[in-house]
This record gives C-alpha cells, structure tokens and sequence, in this order.
C-alpha cells in the first residue's frame, strides 16, 4: 500500500523538524561547546580550541574518574546479569502457572521511583541504619560497620538493584521467543539439560544478554545521583564531575568535552552491541 | 534400539533455581519493603526494631505545601510532556513505518537515542541549547526536556502497534472513498488505541520519575523528585518514606489498571522492543 507525497511529508516533517530542534541542534552544541573556552570574568568565549582536551588528558583525576566509572559499571553489568539471567530463566521455562504474577513481581519496582528506590537503600545502609542496627540488636557485630556507606560498594549494589529489572526484560523477552520444539528435540536426540541449556538455550538468549547489558552499562555509567547520594568521596563518577562543572565549577567548556568523551564511548558501545546482537540473532 | 523418552517439554530445574529466584525477590523489595515500614515508625528512619507505630509522619506530609505544590508542578510536566511526546511520536512511528526519506536511518537513530543514553547528557545539551537562545529555565524548559526525550518511548510503542495492524482495513477505507485524514481518524487511531494508551502511561510514569534532565533544566518551581532530592541533601526525614509509600500505592494502582487492560485484549506491550 502506498501513501500519496503529501500523507508522508504531514507525518514525517514536524517529528524531523522538532527532533532536529531539540535533539540534533543540541548535541551539536554540545560538540561545539568542548572547543569552546571560559574567560576569567566567566563568560563563554566562543572561539576554537583544544584546551579542554588537552585539559582533560593532563590533569589524572578525569580519566581516573572516568575508569573508576566504567569499572563501577562493569560491576553493576556482571551483577546485574548474575542476578537478572537465572531469574528470566526460571520465569520462561520453570515458572509454569506462577508466571505472569511472577513477570508483575519483576515490573512493579521498576515503577518504583528511582531516587526512592536509592533513597531507601541510604536508610539501610547507613551507619544508624536499619542493616548496622540489625546487626547489632542480633549481637553479631559491636560496632556499625562503615564501608557499607558512602563507599563505592554502596553505588554498585544501589544501581544493580535499580537495573536488575532491566538486563532482565530483554534476556525474558528473547527466552520467550525460543521455540519450544527446538528444546525438545534437544532433549529427543539425547541432550542431558545442561548440554540442552548450554547449546540450545543459552546461545539463543545471546541479543537479550547482550541488549540488557549494554542497557545496565551505558545507564550505570552516566549516573550521578547514586554516586553523590550513596558514594561518599571514594564513589565519586565522572558524571558528578561534569555536573560540578556546569555548577559550582563554571567551566562548561570542559564538562562539554568529557560529556562528548562519555557520549562517544556509549555510541560505540551500541554500535558494537548492535552488531553482535545481529551477529548471534537466528531469525 | 532404544529411543530415549522426554517426559516433559521443560528441562528439569535445578535445585538451587527457585531458591536463587527468591532472593532475587527479597534483594528487589528489601527497600521498598523498608521504606514503607518506616514510614510508619515513630523513632524515624532506621533502628531496628521499628517501634512506636505512628501515622505522625503522614500528618505532616499533609500539611507540606512545598511538596504538594512540587507534585502539582510534577502533574503538570508530566501531562504537557505526555502530549508533546504522542503528537510527535505518533507521527514519527507512522513516518518510520511508511515514508521514505534522505537521513531516515540517522532519524530513527536519534528520535530513540535519549532512551538509552545517559539522561545527564539529553540534559546537558539541552541547558546549552536554552541558554545560547537565552531562554531562562523554568518548568516549560523542564516540559520541553520531557517531552523530547520521551518522543523515544511513544515512537517505539505506536510502531510496535502499527507492525500488528491489519492494513486491509486502512485500504478498504481509501477505496471507499474516504481521504487520509479520515482514514487515519476513523480506522488507524481506533487500531492503535491500546499502544497509545500504553505509551502514554509509561510516558506519564517516566516524566514523574525523571530527574536527570530535569536536574539541569530546572527553574524556580521544583518538580516532585528535586523537591525530594533537595530535602535528601539536607538529611533523611521519615516525611520521605511517607511520600514515597504513597507514589508507590498510586504506582502499584497504575499498573494493575494497566495491565488488565493489557490482559483484557491479550496485547503485551514490550518495553525493550526498540525497533529495527
């Protein structure tokens, strides 16, 4: 079926024009703005440099930050997973009547605001919190234990806890489409369950495993409130950086260049996830 | 010759796959589980046990204008970000799905860029955009930020729908005699109705919740989650717990709605499903 010239202009043109407002013009500007400089009484200077990535690459603490962020990310990714995959496993194939009740026991915390949700493991974690006191009342530890809060450990187990829900939708949703026939002829020519799972099963789920880990990766990374609400200064991540850089700091200049690293590094984690997804996709 | 016989069209689980699948319940609902039993705790957050059952905190919930007045203000974002993202997405789903035109591929890409990336960098981009057209943040600017990021969400559920749509009727309608626009009115809108309303709930829920865009974009007026946020810097008061149990009642009310509806027509709506 064919839609006459003036059908696709009326649909397509105002999405592309504001997407081209709002989204293109912005990240365009944000483009610009790393080759841009700040002048001592604060006002953006609008001619070309390369300053700020000189900046970024000479000063320790930003590609520090930056790798502590990753490795931050790369934990939450491998917990996440950990966590996320056993549990959409058991869900597609072992759930049997409890299913969609036990789907809705998945979704309901994603429905649960963020900053609630980080909010609440602050009141656990805490050195008067509910966990330190707990331990105490039940006479296993003396004093509250301190690393539990305000240390990186905090913002990986906070931000997995936000995220398992996430890796966990696409790797269900790509269990959910393995046909069923393929699993029991696995089993008719003799597979034992493990060789089933690890041959059948396993490479099938393969775009949902990697689709939830570029999600739990690519979010965990960017992520500022977690860092500055349960980190402490040892959980500090490259996005509270730019965000003091566009505060306090006045030097959006530069927060823009290490944003466009960020940026950079997230699309060529996609592209390559995208690839592989369409590398170990069967259909 | 001996066949081997499968008793069952599932593998067998394994001992430890339903205990692992407990605990994964109990680390997901630990917090909110706490959250609400605190919020009715007479001692405060923390300390175990809660003791001195107490509605104290609710009380003074209520009698919180600066919260009340966030919540407006988050109702109101949420509602004019859910128009602007399904007047755009609407269209751009039906342009993803039937036009062809220079850039498409690079259009695709950048309409659903904001759901998967970082919202501090959506955020960022967009406070120099206002900036450079010397626009003074406020809710609109907070509005405009919403609803251009949930643009995404809107485009990938009504394309979803529109993939399941029987084209017959759309066809049979232009040979009949009716134009597009009542063809879209009449049969294509009716079809897609479940998809809209789904994306449109979602779309709602997102905006409430979103903060980091709303971080840089922010006026005078808070929205419900700075509100929150501003307080949290400050110290941790019960007040929050109380707050944060009724969102979450009014949360749990959205998706059980959602989801008969949902049921009721047999249509699952994928939150993952980006399309490609």
């Amino acid at each position: 079926m064919t839609f006459s010239r003036a059908y696709r202009t009326a649909v397509s043109l105002p999405p592309l024009l504001w997407v081209t407002a709002f989204l293109l013009v912005p990240y365009a500007l944000l483009f610009c703005y790393s080759f841009w400089s700040v002048s001592p009484s604060q006002i953006i200077v609008h001619s070309w440099t390369l300053d700020n990535y000189r900046e970024l690459f000479r000063v320790n603490v930003y590609l520090q930050t930056l790798f502590r962020s990753m490795w931050i990310a790369c934990r939450v990714m491998i917990f996440s997973l950990l966590l996320g995959y056993p549990l959409a496993y058991y869900l597609s194939f072992h759930a049997g009547k409890r299913k969609d009740i036990l789907y809705q026991l998945v979704i309901i915390p994603l429905w649960v605001s963020y900053l609630v949700r980080a909010y609440a493991w602050k009141t656990i974690l805490g050195s008067d919190g509910v966990l330190n006191t707990l331990l105490q009342y039940v006479h296993l530890t003396r004093h509250p234990l301190e690393f539990l809060l305000y240390s990186p450990f905090a913002v990986v187990l906070t931000l997995t806890h936000i995220y398992t829900p996430f890796v966990l939708l696409p790797i269900y949703a790509s269990l959910e489409h393995i046909p069923r026939n393929l699993v029991e002829a696995s089993h008719d020519l003799g597979a034992t369950p493990k060789q089933t799972f690890r041959r059948v099963i396993f490479p099938l789920s393969i775009p949902g495993v990697l689709a939830g880990a570029t999600f739990a990766f690519v979010l965990s990374l960017g992520d500022f409130l977690a860092p500055l609400l349960l980190g402490g200064p040892s959980g500090i991540m490259i996005s509270n950086i730019v965000v003091s850089l566009f505060g306090a700091a006045y030097n959006w200049p530069l927060g823009a260049a290490i944003s466009l690293c960020m940026l950079g590094l997230v699309v060529a984690l996609l592209f390559v996830s995208e690839n592989l997804e369409k590398k170990w996709s069967f259909r | 010759m001996e066949l081997p016989v499968s008793q069952d069209s599932t593998v067998r689980a394994s001992r430890w796959l339903p205990w692992h699948t407990l605990a994964v319940f109990a680390f997901l609902y630990l917090p909110i589980v706490t959250l609400i039993i605190y919020s009715f705790n007479g001692q405060g957050v923390g300390g175990f046990p809660p003791r001195n059952f107490t509605l104290d905190w609710y009380r003074q919930l209520f009698a919180d204008d600066a919260i009340w007045t966030s919540v407006f203000n988050s109702l109101l974002v949420a509602a004019a970000a859910m128009a602007i993202s399904l007047a755009l997405g609407i269209p751009a789903a039906l342009a993803l799905d039937r036009a062809d035109f220079p850039g498409k591929s690079l259009f695709r890409r950048l309409v659903l860029l904001p759901l998967i990336l970082p919202g501090i960098i959506t955020g960022l981009s967009l406070l120099m955009l206002f900036h450079e057209a010397q626009v003074r943040n406020s809710l609109i600017t907070v509005i405009l930020g919403h609803g251009t990021a949930l643009i995404s969400v809107a485009t990938t559920e009504v394309f979803a729908g529109l993939q399941k749509l029987d084209r017959a009727q759309e066809e049979a309608s232009l040979d009949l005699g009716a134009n597009y626009f009542q063809t879209f009115w009449h049969i294509t809108l009716p079809n897609l109705r479940l998809s809209i309303i789904g994306a449109a709930l979602l779309i709602f829920t997102l905006s409430m919740d979103e903060i980091a865009v709303s971080f840089f974009l922010i006026g005078r007026d808070n929205t419900l989650p700075l509100e929150i946020w501003g307080r949290l810097r400050r110290g941790i008061t019960p007040e929050i717990n109380a707050i944060s149990t009724i969102i979450f009642v009014f949360s749990l009310i959205a998706i059980v709605s959602w989801y008969r509806l949902g049921r009721s027509t047999d249509d699952k709506i994928e939150i993952e499903g980006a399309p490609s």
